[in-house]
């Protein structure tokens, strides 16, 4: 079976430059749009990054900020002041 | 009975406006994007400036640069209106607080008078400097072309006065109070010989016919040696000597500076990318103006900071300079 790390925002402003960000920092991370939600999820890892954000959003970010807009995530969370990342480890 | 939950997704027919979906593919744009782009008109101008009849009234060649779509510079900060005013609401709440909590306490009338006279003589004219800024910066928002490129430079300029009325705040709060001292300060803009380097540079940057060397000789040049100059050097050493209580009401400026370094540098990034006639020309302009610009300020530095200061901060330009693929013409690295 598939392990798959995902985080699920909702659909609103600030959700698109995460997505923006997330994608271009994972390039296999698949993204779903869902009525009002969007999921984005990729095989074992997907990580976020402080960097990318900030410069998509175009000012000094938080990743704590993020957390507003998330709905679900999945996988196991490491989580310091440059990125968030969901990780299954085996 | 089993009732069933069903979802039903409408999707949007169209994400986004026409214009930025030619441009970005239909997707949903941002708001800065939504607010900045082919917002000025570009065709049928049915009359001529009265100002300039050489030329239509949105005219590319008011300046020497020439790039395909002048869009391409963007604001890394995507300041629009709304962001940018609630930006600075912010950025001013502070200010105002720290203005409010050193006039209730008497921080600055209570330094020793050789303090304020160094304040009031080295720090103060600078309001003058600042108009020019905000003069520099509107008239390159009149002349540029494209909404991205506008809006950077009337934001700039609007920085630019309320940096001005801070100065003049501090000057007030100098001494006894009242305009005496702004008075004192602007004869120390017209007459005394360490502001006329830089009265003289203001002065004429106020002419510069094209805006894009303008914002080079302003924004990129002058600034990038004053800011350091005056708001690190200068604030250090006043703190030294026992006016610390001054940084409260120049951080601002510190904030403010840190800021707009960003949107000059990407915007030169673009530019000089362009093609090399355009990397040719800003440096043709750099050799002018750099040199001129660390002329204007060497006799207030040597009252104000040191000799020292200054060369440490053209050092730093240069080494900007560097990054951007020019080179100062003062300084080898």
């Amino acid at each position: 079976m598939k392990q798959l790390a995902f985080i699920v925002f909702q659909d609103n402003d600030n959700a698109r430059y995460l997505v923006d960000a997330i994608t271009e920092d994972n390039p296999r991370a698949e993204v779903q749009y869902q009525p009002a939600m969007i999921r984005i999820q990729a095989e074992k890892r997907l990580e976020i990054r402080r960097e990318t954000v900030e410069e998509k959003i175009g000012r000094e970010w938080d990743v704590q900020e993020m957390l507003i807009d998330v709905i679900s995530i999945g996988g196991n969370v490491t989580e310091d002041d440059d990125s968030f990342v969901l990780e299954w480890k085996n | 009975m089993s009732v069933e939950i069903k979802t039903n997704t409408a999707e949007t027919l169209r994400h986004t406006y026409g214009n930025l979906q030619r441009r970005f593919g239909d997707k949903p744009a941002s708001r800065y994007q939504e607010a900045s782009y082919d917002i000025e008109a570009t065709t049928n101008f049915h009359y001529r400036p009265l100002w300039d009849p050489q030329r239509q009234l949105n005219d590319p060649t008011r300046t020497a640069i020439r790039m395909a779509d002048w869009h391409a510079v963007t604001d890394p900060r995507q300041y629009f209106y709304g962001a940018y005013v609630q930006s600075r609401a912010r950025m001013q709440e502070t200010a105002e607080h720290a203005y409010g909590f050193c006039e209730k306490r008497g921080l600055m009338n209570r330094l020793p008078e050789a303090l304020q006279h160094k304040i009031l003589r080295c720090l103060v004219p600078l309001r003058h400097a600042e108009m020019g800024a905000n003069m520099n910066n509107s008239s390159i928002a009149g002349d540029c072309i494209a909404g991205t490129m506008t809006q950077l430079h009337i934001y700039q300029a609007m920085d630019r006065l309320g940096i001005g009325q801070y100065l003049s705040r501090i000057g007030l709060l100098l001494g006894e109070g009242g305009g005496a001292a702004l008075d004192q300060a602007k004869a120390y803009w017209m007459d005394d010989p360490i502001w006329q380097g830089l009265r003289r540079y203001v002065e004429d940057s106020l002419v510069i016919k094209d805006w894009f060397e303008l914002t080079l000789a302003q924004n990129l040049l002058l600034d990038g040696l004053t800011y350091p100059l005056m708001y690190q050097h200068l604030d250090r050493q006043l703190g030294e000597e026992g006016a610390g209580d001054l940084s409260m009401l120049t951080e601002f400026m510190r904030d403010l500076y840190a800021e707009s370094t960003r949107w000059v540098d990407a915007m030169l990034k673009v530019v000089l990318a362009e093609s090399d006639a355009n990397r040719a020309q800003v440096q043709a302009w750099v050799d002018v103006w750099e040199p001129r610009a660390y002329e204007a300020l060497l006799q207030l530095a040597e009252v104000a900071t040191g000799r020292d200061a200054l060369d440490e901060v053209r050092t730093a330009l240069a080494a900007r300079l560097h990054k951007l693929g020019l080179h100062s013409p003062g300084v080898a690295l």
